[in-house]
């Protein structure tokens, strides 16, 4: 061969092979997919997320706090005291509360409107951890099973959801933090993915449905059934945002934003996550 | 580290099944069953390394076995501290079932007694410290037996 | 008083399935804390499974078995109405007992 022909024919190898080799690892990706999708199924019988179910079930009848009253009196949105299919719902406006709430904040108020308990004790235990138990963690486990199944239904009818919707989608939007991170920098495209987890794009429905439906859930790696204000949490403390206060405005709004996204999908929830 | 892992690798070569004939030092493990507290077996579930198991030698080895199988069991777990485990034994007259991760600190993760009138199947989940392979050894008749499969492990599942 | 296990028990055939979900740190014994202290181990030991009052199954545990244990096994011999019990006891010596009523 002549050294021209030599060295394209050298070139035309390479590129052969280095397309060969990235086929391969397309495929190995793959593989790696499938299998992770079979552990996902192999853990979805018997999830530990039933034990805090439990807990929050037997919480929501006991009579509690000073004032004596369990949750049976709780308004969620569908009357006092009815559960099913309440969290396909929310957030809703409150009129008793004049504000928008997720469940969490909702529950809060319950606490500490129903039950008597100070906002100080209520805040105490948030999110659970090695020798710490979390009543809420506990109740919106027990809340969202009973929405399982059910179509999530959130409303923008009210002016006042309107508003929270368009302040979560710029909050959504907005960058900064060090990193100059904005939720949409990871969840604002399709086909994004840290190391081997899949991140959904919240800003489309099939993204939106996914990842809405699949919270709260038991957090294999934190051992612990974490909540939708837990997820946003610690979204914010990966992108080196400031501390995102238990619900505030923000979360209420982002919640808001994602939930009326995920509209149309049946809530999938409590789930398990890696 | 390396010399133990060099050692496991020319013993595993060699197919004598030496490391898991130590193993089955863990074979103490099996007393007549009683409904309640069975004494826990300490030395079995502290063994550290395949040294140790090795000093504390105590039965047959086990031999491979085809009818001992990993079912339902994914080839990678995102995230050790929760790995799917099912065995199933398709052995007559199965007595045990234990669970053994070679890379993790101490081996023996699980032992299942099988009364008669039990199936001999069993399915937990266990932590993994690393990718590694993981045992299922059977006890039936009186004899042990042993298949292995590799678990890749995408996170270690041991650490705080 | 650690924390109720959840049971079920289905009679597939005339075989008896029986999965538990039990509520345990299974600490091994190996982790720090914030200030380098070893967490000390804590785990369930044995399991002790009865249907009807005879056992059907038992297990040594360690701690590598996972934190909020599952376990799953099937039995020949159960009927509908007749009781599970699970039994489980830790190396701090705690104790637990269940029991499901076959479906």
């Amino acid at each position: 061969m002549t050294m021209k022909r030599t060295r394209a024919f050298g070139a035309a190898l390479a590129f052969a092979s280095a397309c060969a080799v990235s086929l391969s690892a397309m495929a190995q990706a793959s593989d790696a997919a499938a299998e992770i999708e079979k552990y996902r199924q192999a853990l979805a019988d018997g999830n530990p997320a039933e034990l805090w179910e439990a807990r929050g079930e037997a919480m929501w009848h006991e009579a509690r706090g000073p004032n004596k009253v369990s949750f049976d009196k709780c308004d969620l949105g569908l009357g006092a005291g009815v559960v099913n299919g309440a969290y396909a719902q929310l957030p809703r406006y409150f009129a008793d509360a004049g504000q928008v709430m997720d469940l969490e904040t909702r529950l809060i108020h319950c606490m500490t409107k129903l039950q008597g308990v100070s906002v100080a004790d209520a805040h105490k235990t948030l999110f659970g951890g090695p020798g710490q138990r979390s009543d809420i963690e506990a109740l919106v486990a027990y809340v969202t099973s009973q929405s399982q199944g059910v179509v999530m239904n959130v409303s923008l009818a009210d002016p006042a959801m309107k508003k929270m919707y368009a302040m979560g989608e710029k909050i959504f939007f907005f960058r900064g933090g060090p990193h100059d991170f904005a939720c949409a920098t990871c969840h604002g495209e399709e086909g994004k993915r840290i190391r081997l987890q899949d991140l959904p794009d919240l800003t489309h429905k099939s993204g939106a449905q996914k990842a809405y439906t699949t919270w709260p859930a038991y957090r294999v790696s934190q051992g612990e059934l974490r909540t939708m204000q837990w997820r946003l949490n610690d979204c914010f403390r990966q992108q080196r945002f400031p501390d995102l206060v238990f619900g505030s405005p923000a979360s209420i709004a982002l919640t808001t934003y994602l939930a009326y996204n995920a509209n149309g999908a049946a809530y999938a929830g409590p789930a398990l996550k890696r | 580290m390396d010399d133990i892992v060099a050692m496991r690798r020319k013993v595993m070569r060699q197919g004598a099944g030496l490391t898991l004939f130590a193993l089955v030092a863990a074979a103490g493990w099996l007393k007549p069953t009683s409904a309640f507290a069975a004494a826990w077996n300490k030395s079995a579930f502290d063994a550290h390394s395949m040294d140790e198991t090795m000093k504390a030698l105590n039965g047959p080895a086990p031999a491979t076995s085809k009818d001992v199988t990993f079912v339902a069991t994914p080839d990678i777990a995102e995230n050790g501290a929760v790995v799917p485990v099912s065995v199933v034994s398709a052995l007559p007259k199965t007595e045990s079932i234990a669970i053994l991760i070679e890379k993790n600190p101490n081996m023996l993760a699980a032992v299942f007694d099988i009364p008669a009138g039990t199936e001999a199947s069993v399915t937990t989940r266990v932590k993994m410290a690393q990718t590694s392979n993981v045992y299922a050894l059977v006890k039936a008749d009186g004899k042990y037996y042993v298949a292995s499969k590799e678990i890749k492990v995408t996170l270690g599942g041991c650490g705080g | 008083m650690p924390d109720p296990m959840k049971i079920r028990a289905n009679l597939l055939g005339d075989s008896t399935e029986v999965k538990v979900l039990m509520s345990h740190e299974m600490e091994t014994g190996q982790r720090k804390d914030a200030q380098g202290k070893i967490i000390p181990a804590w785990f369930i030991q044995t399991v002790d499974v009865t249907c009807a009052g005879k056992p059907v199954l038992s297990a040594q545990w360690g701690p590598a078995v996972s934190k909020n244990p599952f376990l799953s096994f099937k039995f020949k011999g159960g009927a509908k109405g007749d009781k599970v019990v699970v039994t489980w006891v830790d190396n701090r010596g705690e104790k637990r007992s269940d029991e499901a009523t076959i479906a």
